[in-house]
């Protein structure tokens, strides 16, 4: 037979190329510092006339803060801060995950019918959380809407992955289609309630359907943040399994990735984060779309680095979604979700133009 | 030894595989070969674990359920038929995110050799998605090759599943490719190959299992497998097979086919 193959391959071979991933690994560093500046900054900025300059100064002179700088730095801003980190590294991790776990860039938890299912809960309990007996109610304390949403969100992640998985296997295409609908049916129990609902309930509606991060305490980030620090630490375990991912269920299992086991993984991480995020902070849109797709034009799309990436830049940006949230109409503020809405839509739809044609559902 | 028995496969409500028996041995190139929805890729894909079937399946000696994917991983690559990727990764990183589980742990060195050996290396850098068809295949196979690196390793045989290896490729990177499934084999691993081209398995293949109909019409050395009568009554025209002088590798002429009807 003829030599077919050259008889020493490894003499022509070009060298191994610099790694991207090494590249995305040296940005966790630079994305940390921003994030460490954006909360500093964050920290000087309010209604108030409090500056964390003035506030270093006296601490370094061993003065006493005033009732007034105590409070408006460590029961106001810095909960507010906290909670704004969190959910922006929740809601950015969330996505990454989501659009990892259905090999589409345009996946969300919006999308897949866990924010909506966490908004029905919340509307639900606005609505009717005033016929409940008073024992229960005083059992949830202020807690009721945040609860809710967070119950809601995990059972509708819950029912979407019953409805998808037959036999211990989950089809990613039943579960996108079966998310269309539960959002459709959330949104018409929602519209019912809101038609039932009197002007008070709305106007806490509409601010609670836009987000916002004005209700943070340390009572609320002590229910909602283990939630979803846990689970971003869970969504960095299956970098690797989302890697193998990309190029199929069936190939991810012949590379050795225990598919099931991961996508079981990636579920709980998503209506972890999600939930929680949604329950504290109300619907805040696009975080999750826009991030780990800026990251992935950066430094590629390696879920290895990508995860981490997402949550550093997510708590940053909406850090700065907030800031502008107070500044814009400042003393008064406006919902975040609007912030971020008018950041990221244009962004999703820049999306859409430039990979018409390599976006399939 | 890769040794399949009494398997049935059921999609939906139909019945595409009936009780098949089938059987592979390292060192060799084993073809499965037959029509179109004879039920080849079905019967490949029960082997690889990613149909539910009955019957049972054991290679190097240990059944298939027995084994963990990643335990399976290191004793044989799959090559699937066509391969989506979901997001813009080079052509390196895929090869590479076929280490992932593998002994060599992502080494990018591994990962080039990989690439080299189908002449792909040049392209290291470009985006997968880039690549045509025919190259996109030999990227996947590469990513195979990088994932079992070894045909034997201390505890046995490593294993190729080639779903149809050379559907879209050119002439050249068809015999390429196949010469790379025929060296694994003869340096001791095992080879399982869907084919559609007759005249390659012909020309590479060790053993043949003809299927037609979810049935296993005929197995066994490629010579015996293929004879006119055979193949005719697989794919329902008439077939003649001819040898080529030299080395007496049969061959097929297609102008000499004519529908089973005529």
């Amino acid at each position: 037979m003829v030599a077919l193959t050259d008889p020493a391959p490894g003499a022509r071979r070009a060298a191994a190329p610099p790694s991207r991933l090494a590249r995305a690994r040296r940005l966790h560093l630079w994305l940390a510092l921003l994030m460490i500046a954006v909360a500093l900054t964050s920290l000087t900025v309010g209604a108030t006339g409090v500056q964390l300059w003035d506030v270093a100064r006296s601490l370094a002179r061993g003065e006493e803060l005033s009732r007034m700088e105590r409070v408006v730095l460590f029961d106001i801003r810095l909960p507010r801060l906290v909670l704004g980190l969190a959910v922006g590294a929740a809601l950015a991790v969330s996505g990454a995950v989501m659009q990892g776990l259905f090999r589409n860039p345009l996946a969300d938890p919006g999308i897949v019918g866990v924010s909506a299912g966490a908004g029905l809960g919340a509307i639900l309990a606005i609505v009717l959380g005033g016929l409940l007996p008073p024992a229960l109610l005083g059992l949830a304390g202020g807690h009721l809407v945040p609860l809710a949403a967070f119950l809601g969100g995990w059972a509708s992640t819950l029912l979407l992955y019953r409805v998808a998985t037959r036999r211990g296997h989950t089809s990613v295409a039943t579960m996108l289609l079966a998310g269309i609908a539960l959002a459709a049916l959330a949104g018409a129990v929602s519209g019912v309630l809101v038609y039932m609902a009197d002007d008070n309930q709305l106007r806490d509606l509409t601010f609670w359907g836009l987000g916002s991060l004005a209700g943070a305490s340390w009572g609320k980030l002590a229910a909602a943040l283990p939630i979803m620090l846990i689970a971003i630490a869970g969504a960095g375990l299956i970098g690797r399994g989302l890697n193998a991912l990309a190029l199929g269920e069936a190939t991810a299992a012949h590379i050795g990735i225990p598919v099931q086991r991961m996508k079981r993984l990636a579920i709980l991480c998503v209506a972890g984060a999600t939930g929680a995020a949604v329950a504290v902070s109300g619907g805040i849109g696009f975080v999750g779309i826009v991030v780990p797709h800026l990251l992935r034009l950066g430094s590629g799309p390696d879920h290895r680095a990508l995860l981490i990436n997402s949550a550093l830049l997510g708590a940053a940006l909406l850090v700065v979604a907030d800031m502008i949230s107070r500044v814009v109409v400042a003393p008064a503020e406006l919902p975040i979700g609007i912030v971020t809405a008018v950041l990221g839509a244009p962004v999703f739809l820049w999306i859409l133009l430039r990979q018409r044609g390599v976006v399939d559902l | 030894m890769l040794q399949a028995r009494n398997i049935t496969v059921t999609l939906g409500r139909a019945e595409v595989l009936h009780d098949i028996a089938f059987d592979a041995a390292p060192g060799q190139l084993t073809a499965i070969c037959g029509p179109n929805g004879s039920g080849k890729t079905t019967l490949l894909r029960a082997m690889t674990g990613d149909l539910p079937h009955d019957g049972r399946i054991t290679l190097n000696g240990a059944g298939l359920e027995t084994r963990a994917p990643w335990e399976l991983a290191a004793i044989r690559g799959v090559l699937p038929q066509a391969s989506a990727l979901a997001f813009p990764f080079t052509v390196l990183e895929v090869v590479e995110i076929g280490l992932s589980r593998g002994r060599s742990g992502g080494d990018p060195e591994a990962a080039m050799q990989a690439l080299a050996r189908v002449d792909l290396d040049h392209y290291a850098t470009r985006p997968y998605q880039a690549l045509s068809g025919g190259e996109q295949q030999r990227a996947q196979l590469a990513r195979v090759l990088a994932q079992v690196a070894a045909p034997v390793a201390e505890d046995g045989p490593r294993w190729l599943f080639l779903d149809e290896p050379v559907s879209a490729l050119d002439i050249a990177h068809q015999l390429d490719v196949m010469q790379i499934a025929r060296d694994f084999a003869d340096a001791g691993g095992g080879v399982v190959a869907v084919m559609h081209d007759l005249n390659l398995t012909a020309m590479f293949a060790d053993r043949v299992a003809l299927l037609a109909g979810g049935h296993v019409l005929a197995a066994g050395p490629a010579a015996e497998v293929m004879t006119s009568e055979t193949l005719s009554r697989a794919y329902g025209c008439r077939l003649r097979v001819g040898a080529a002088p030299p080395p007496g590798t049969p061959f097929l002429l297609p102008q000499a086919a004519a529908r089973a009807a005529d």
